[in-house]
């Protein structure tokens, strides 16, 4: 692997490397050795407290149906987020004052709302005012409470990765006399959703993650809310924590890698683009956490 | 009303907030330094470092915030002792702590966001960076991170404000901050909603001038190109 | 040209989600259906994570204020299997039942004056009091002893206020996001005591993996007269709650139930109290 940021390693480099490298495994190594040790002098390791984890009780009762509810509640955030968060942030960016400034105001306003409270105000909004039932409520507060902050959150990505494209972009749109719609529609957007595609992934990991907030208060019956559910009834408080981040990490990871496979087909085609420092590895789909990131260095 | 807010001194409603701003402030010192190493690991040339900072990124950032606070305090606290230089001080200690889960998790992120600025920053930068015969720590402390900061206040800012959201869960373990308060008022009081917009105030008044005034300073200091 | 491709992307992810969601709604309906025996539901909330008080478990739902709930809803007209359980978080009890979420609740729900102005209540049922939980070796036997002392409770729970702001302003307290996290720092010494009322505290100690290492320290710190929470304004219901509950003391049902849940526990409860009666 190249970078631009350093020439490529010679012998005594490579060396040094290598002893690097070794102390830090040997460190590393170490460090796994006493955490092991440390747990199981506490009693952390005992198979009573592992065991419910290999029955089907556990998984039935508990994780299955809690990784089903936060599957649900992200999967349809994520599909309602995405295009608000596309039209408001276009909205924001519009020639027309009462368009731009409406929805830049919605913007920074469910930005700035902590999402448990939005939560807990939209599952108080749908009790008021709708007919959904009682039992399906936290779903759709949850999802609710998801979306605003999300699509919020993702209208500046789009913003951010729309007005880091080129100015020849819409100018050679401009000439060749497409409308402003057209523009955006068929140049800027679709440039700018492939510019912005790390940020827009590492959002959908946090719509994820914080479907957990939806049991704090709510009720919402998901994977960390059945996690406190089931620690109470096998009393393994720290390994159901260690189970439970597993889950997650494992499922983020499926995500963030749909992602990148997703982002290399769009790539490919124009290839030129890519021209990024030291960042050829896949791991890199995530940029910042929440949006704003510039231009990936594309179309320098 | 509002009455009920005048009967809570420890914490009093401004004191919770001035914990929650406490806490922002040493998480988000404590996140940028961490993170700028973790970013600086990521593009290094010794392949360990960018293995660690990818590995520590990819799994800290996929874990909910609720389940590393509360490692800090199930975990580090009572099977491995960590005391933070305070184990007769439970506020202390436990904010402490807090600050420590808040940093581990945001620069993740802070680390990301700075890494996509450094990809702002055109490739003949770092290329006559180089050809003047400056090393790799050189390279990065004197041309690159300078342009890479001032491209990256806007997704900081956001990092920022998440942060300051992102504190309430210092609860979990303790921490009289915003969140706290809350959750005894809510008990207490019985009056969910009316509470709820209480503290969704506070925040929008914690984070809403940081956000324009960041949004301001990231569009004066941007690197023209 | 490139707009189809990220439109056939996108496409597909909204595919993807949607079976997602799809195959999630069908789970939903399915349990719903299975589980109707027919006739009328009535919902009821409690707690699902309190050990010998209302908890989930693979078999269903244990614990004494299951059982009086099952026992009140059955001289209501509903047999059990057209009881549905509902979790009320303690933030949500008072809404639950406003919003007509849940018909009763029966979850550690302590009768207090401030809530009394939002819901109404039947009972009290049972009477506990704040206590603390301790090593089995642990000296403590009064009030003052806890002031240099350590202690555990949960985030913005009434004991831990009353720790606080009462017996022991001086106590180092640490509050947690539930008991079992509690149970964790006094295992590992991290605090002398964990704090709340003793119908908790012992169906958390009759667990198996903590049987025999801790004790209650029996000092009756404060008065917790669990009521089952009704909706405002609806007497009748509570009326029939009260007869319900005055016939389940007096058939000797209760007595069974306290056996049952706390009998293991060893938890020497109060007796039953008189319904209306609350003890300040």
């Amino acid at each position: 692997m190249t970078s631009v940021l350093y020439d490529a390693p010679g012998p005594k480099a490579r060396r040094r490397n290598l002893v690097f490298s070794v102390v830090f495994v040997a460190l590393l190594a170490l460090l796994l050795w006493w955490v092991w040790q440390v747990l199981d002098d506490k009693g952390q390791l005992e198979w009573s407290l592992w065991k419910p984890f290999t029955t089907a009780d556990a998984w039935t009762t508990y994780l299955l149906p809690g990784l089903a509810d936060t599957l649900k509640a992200a999967a349809l955030a994520m599909v309602i987020a995405l295009p608000l968060g596309a039209v408001l942030g276009i909205a924001r960016m519009s020639d027309h004052r009462w368009v731009r400034v409406p929805a830049g105001a919605v913007v920074e306003f469910f930005r700035a709302i902590p999402v448990l409270l939005l939560m807990l105000f939209a599952n108080e909004f749908f009790a008021r005012s709708t007919g959904v039932a009682s039992a399906d409520r936290p779903l759709y507060a949850v999802v609710t409470g998801l979306v605003l902050y999300n699509a919020s959150v993702l209208a500046e990505v789009v913003r951010a990765g729309i007005l880091a494209l080129p100015r020849g972009q819409s100018e050679a749109a401009q000439a060749i006399g497409l409308r402003k719609s057209q523009t955006m529609r068929s140049i800027l957007l679709p440039q700018a959703v492939t510019v912005m595609l790390p940020a827009i992934v590492s959002q959908l990991v946090v719509i994820v993650k914080d479907t957990a907030l939806g049991g704090v208060m709510l009720g919402f019956t998901e994977l960390l809310n059945s996690r406190g559910t089931l620690a109470a009834n096998y009393a393994n408080v720290i390994p159901s924590f260690i189970v439970v981040a597993v889950i997650f990490i494992v499922l983020n990871f499926i995500l963030t890698s749909f992602a990148s496979w997703l982002e290399a087909r769009l790539r490919r085609s124009k290839r030129s683009t890519g021209a990024v420092l030291g960042t050829d590895d896949v791991d890199d789909l995530n940029a910042a956490e929440i949006g704003g990131t510039r231009a990936t260095g594309a179309d320098q | 009303m509002f009455d009920f807010l005048s009967n809570y001194d420890d914490p009093s409603l401004l004191g919770a907030f001035w914990v929650t701003v406490q806490l922002t402030v040493f998480s988000a010192i404590g996140s940028l330094i961490w993170g700028t190493l973790l970013a600086a690991m990521r593009v290094s040339p010794v392949p360990l470092m960018r293995g660690f900072g990818t590995a520590y990124v990819n799994i800290v950032r996929n874990i909910p915030l609720t389940v590393i606070i509360v490692f800090t305090s199930l975990g580090l606290a009572d099977i491995f002792g960590v005391a933070m230089g305070a184990p007769d001080d439970f506020e202390l200690k436990y904010f402490r702590l807090a600050v420590l889960g808040l940093v581990a998790y945001t620069a993740a992120f802070v680390c990301e966001a700075i890494r996509s600025g450094i990809n702002t920053v055109p490739v003949g930068q770092a290329e006559a960076a180089r050809a003047l015969g400056l090393s790799f720590s050189q390279v990065l402390r004197l041309v690159v991170l300078p342009q890479a900061f001032r491209s990256v206040i806007g997704p900081l800012a956001n990092v920022l404000i998440a942060l300051t959201k992102n504190t309430t869960v210092a609860a979990t373990i303790g921490v009289a901050e915003a969140a706290f308060l809350m959750k005894e008022m809510i008990e207490n009081e019985a009056q969910t909603l009316l509470i709820g917009a209480v503290f969704a105030f506070g925040f929008v008044v914690l984070t809403l001038p940081t956000g324009l005034f960041l949004n301001w300073l990231s569009k004066r200091l941007a690197v023209k190109r | 040209m490139k707009l189809r491709k990220v439109t056939a992307a996108s496409a597909a992810v909204f595919a993807l989600a949607l079976t997602a969601t799809a195959c999630g709604g069908d789970d939903g309906n399915d349990s719903g259906s299975s589980s109707s025996g027919g006739g009328e539901k009535i919902k009821i909330g409690i707690k699902y994570d309190q050990p010998g008080l209302g908890l989930k478990t693979p078999d269903g739902y244990t614990g004494f204020d299951v059982d009086v709930a099952t026992y009140v809803a059955k001289e209501l007209g509903y047999e059990p299997d057209q009881i549905e359980w509902i979790e009320t978080k303690s933030a949500d009890r008072e809404n639950a039942l406003a919003r007509g979420d849940v018909k009763l609740i029966a979850a550690t729900y302590s009768i207090t004056d401030e809530r009394k102005e939002k819901v109404d209540f039947a009972g009290p049922y049972l009477l506990a009091h704040q206590d603390l939980l301790v090593q089995k070796d642990a000296d403590i036997t009064e009030a003052t002893d806890l002031n240099d002392k350590k202690l555990c409770s949960v985030t913005g729970s009434t004991s831990a206020q009353n720790v606080k702001n009462d017996f022991a302003p001086d106590a180092q307290l640490t509050n947690r996001g539930g008991y079992s996290e509690c149970l964790s720092a006094l295992q590992n010494g991290q605090v002398d005591a964990l704090t709340t009322d003793d119908s908790i505290l012992a169906g958390y100690a009759a667990q198996d993996a903590y049987k025999g290492k801790f004790k209650l320290a029996g000092l009756k710190l404060s008065n917790e007269n669990y009521g089952i929470g009704v909706k405002k304004g609806d007497t009748e219901t509570v009326n029939k709650v009260n007869e319900a509950l005055e016939k389940m003391v007096s058939d000797g049902a209760w007595q069974k139930a306290v056996d049952d849940n706390f009998g293991p526990a060893d938890y020497k409860n109060e007796r039953a109290p008189k319904v209306g009666q609350i003890v300040k």
